[in-house]
């Protein structure tokens, strides 16, 4: 069971974003995806559950190519991967529980009652009791991506994935955050699939790391492996000096 | 950039591709959203929600119009009968033109604006903050949840607003008779039931149910298929509202030539 991209390609207009990207997430871990800002890490993360359409290439998720899915078993495969947006994306008119409850509740699987057990739980889980009658307008930048990370793992998803987790937020929030998805992969034993352009996060949950640099996949690692390698493009990035990067090009 | 006397052919031409595209999107928005009604399950809860906000909620606004165009048709049919035509005639053209023209039309306009310009910018918010992205993530198909609702919720509550708005109407016709005219209830209602036909009435709602249509379905292709930020928001909802008001005023000839 896992996550694989076969030369996936994605331009917008004449604006070539991922030119021919492979990668497999395995089972169980957690791949972190570093990159510039507007490399097109997002691009990567909407196009495995076709949120955005693939040029070209393939996306398999559990055996299943997803471009080939008709609607119904695509929105089936979509149940069974958690989302959690950069910006939260939480319904502003719905309370947080409801927030929570809402892949529960398309479900159908569960009723009212278990539904508020499992809504309590997974608040529970990313730390947040006793918020549940409160709108996103109500609650911190921080809390909101919490009740995101909430809404994903509801469902008790076999993936998640991450879009810029910690993007905007303070460096004590960044560690809980960073903590939260090392407990969901630990707890909860999802596959998970972080994007992110912050490293000191990336060295703190993944177990690989992979970089993502001119519409192409250019290293894949563990953390220990991604701080010894001598790719300048590489170096110019985890040690946030430019000036490596351009000799490179 | 030198201009060519070709320049107004080429404006032409890109008009017309442009049209035709958008003609083209805003039909395959309408055929997803009718293979979405399958999708009862989904819309199903939202309905009566959307019934209240779209409905309920539109009332005052398509009541205080209705009235105040009923005050001065009768005002302006007497003014304008007054010495040539029996003072009787008042009724007869405040219930015809409210029924048959004023009352759908007037009410359909206020709505573009209020209900149409409220849905564009509510979907195209969730658009551009990844709420409808969020919607897929968790197995909802967005179409079943926002758009089903809110253009079945049109489809069954202009014509109960615009009922209201023609009674309101015709009473504050009847009213200003009463009172500013020197008329008297027996002489507003003979003139009422000179020509009315109860078809009118059927005519009115047709047109009000077509309007409802046309103002939600429109809203949500335009906040649907916002693309950018608070900017864009803001284009869709315009857009929206001159399409949809554009979009009235053709149905109501349409609906002319055809029924009447």
């Amino acid at each position: 069971m896992s996550i694989e991209l076969h030369g996936v390609r994605k331009a917008f207009g004449s604006r070539v974003i991922l030119e021919d990207v492979s990668l497999t997430v395995e089972e169980g871990e957690t791949l972190a995806v570093i990159g510039y800002s507007g490399v097109g890490k997002s691009v990567l993360l909407k196009s495995i559950v076709r949120l955005l359409e693939p040029d070209a290439g393939t996306v398999t998720v559990d055996g299943q190519e997803v471009g080939l899915l008709a609607r119904e078993p695509l929105l089936e495969l979509r149940r069974r991967i958690g989302y959690v947006f950069q910006f939260a994306a939480l319904f502003d008119s719905m309370t947080v529980f409801d927030n929570v409850a809402m892949g529960l509740r398309r479900q159908g699987t569960m009723a009212e009652r278990e539904i508020a057990v499992r809504v309590r739980e997974s608040l529970g889980l990313v730390e947040l009791e006793g918020f549940d009658e409160r709108l996103p307008s109500q609650i911190s930048g921080g809390q909101r991506k919490r009740v995101g990370l909430a809404r994903a793992i509801a469902t008790r998803p076999r993936y998640l994935l991450y879009d810029e987790p910690t993007t905007g937020l303070d460096p004590v929030t960044t560690t809980v955050i960073d903590r939260l998805i090392r407990k969901m992969a630990k707890e909860l034993g999802v596959t998970s699939l972080v994007v992110t352009h912050d490293m000191q996060s990336a060295y703190r949950i993944a177990t690989r790391i992979a970089m993502l640099d001119r519409g192409r996949i250019r290293f894949v690692g563990t953390p220990a492996e991604i701080q010894q390698a001598e790719d300048p493009v590489v170096r110019g990035f985890i040690e946030g000096r430019p000036e490596l990067a351009q000799e490179a090009a | 950039m030198q201009r060519t006397w070709t320049d107004p052919i080429a404006w032409v031409g890109r008009s017309a591709v442009e049209t035709a595209a958008a003609f083209g999107r805003f039909s395959v928005f309408g055929a997803r959203a009718t293979r979405a009604i399958a999708d009862a399950r989904t819309w199903g809860r939202m309905l009566v929600v959307q019934m209240a906000r779209l409905g309920v909620a539109s009332l005052p606004i398509a009541l205080f119009i209705a009235g105040f165009t009923g005050i001065v048709l009768s005002l302006q049919a007497s003014y304008t009968f007054t010495g040539m035509v029996p003072e009787y005639f008042v009724g007869a053209l405040v219930g015809k033109t409210i029924i048959l023209e004023l009352g759908p039309v007037l009410t359909g306009l206020t709505l573009a604006g209020r209900v149409g310009a409220n849905i564009a910018a509510e979907i195209g918010t969730m658009r551009v903050t990844e709420q409808i992205d969020a919607l897929e993530t968790l197995g909802y198909d967005p179409v079943s949840y926002l758009v089903v609702p809110r253009v079945l919720a049109g489809l069954l509550m202009f014509p109960v607003i615009v009922a209201f708005a023609n009674a309101v109407g015709v009473l504050a016709g009847w009213i200003t008779a009463l009172n500013l005219l020197d008329m008297s209830t027996p002489e507003f209602v003979r003139g009422l039931r000179l020509f009315f036909k109860p078809f009118d009435v059927t005519f009115s709602l047709i047109k009000a149910a077509s309007f409802g249509v046309a103002v939600t379905a429109v809203g949500s292709h335009f906040g649907f298929h916002t693309m950018g930020g608070a900017e864009a928001v803001g284009r869709s909802t315009t857009q929206a509202v001159v399409v949809s008001s554009m979009l009235i005023l053709v149905l109501d000839a349409f609906w002319a030539v055809i029924l009447l």
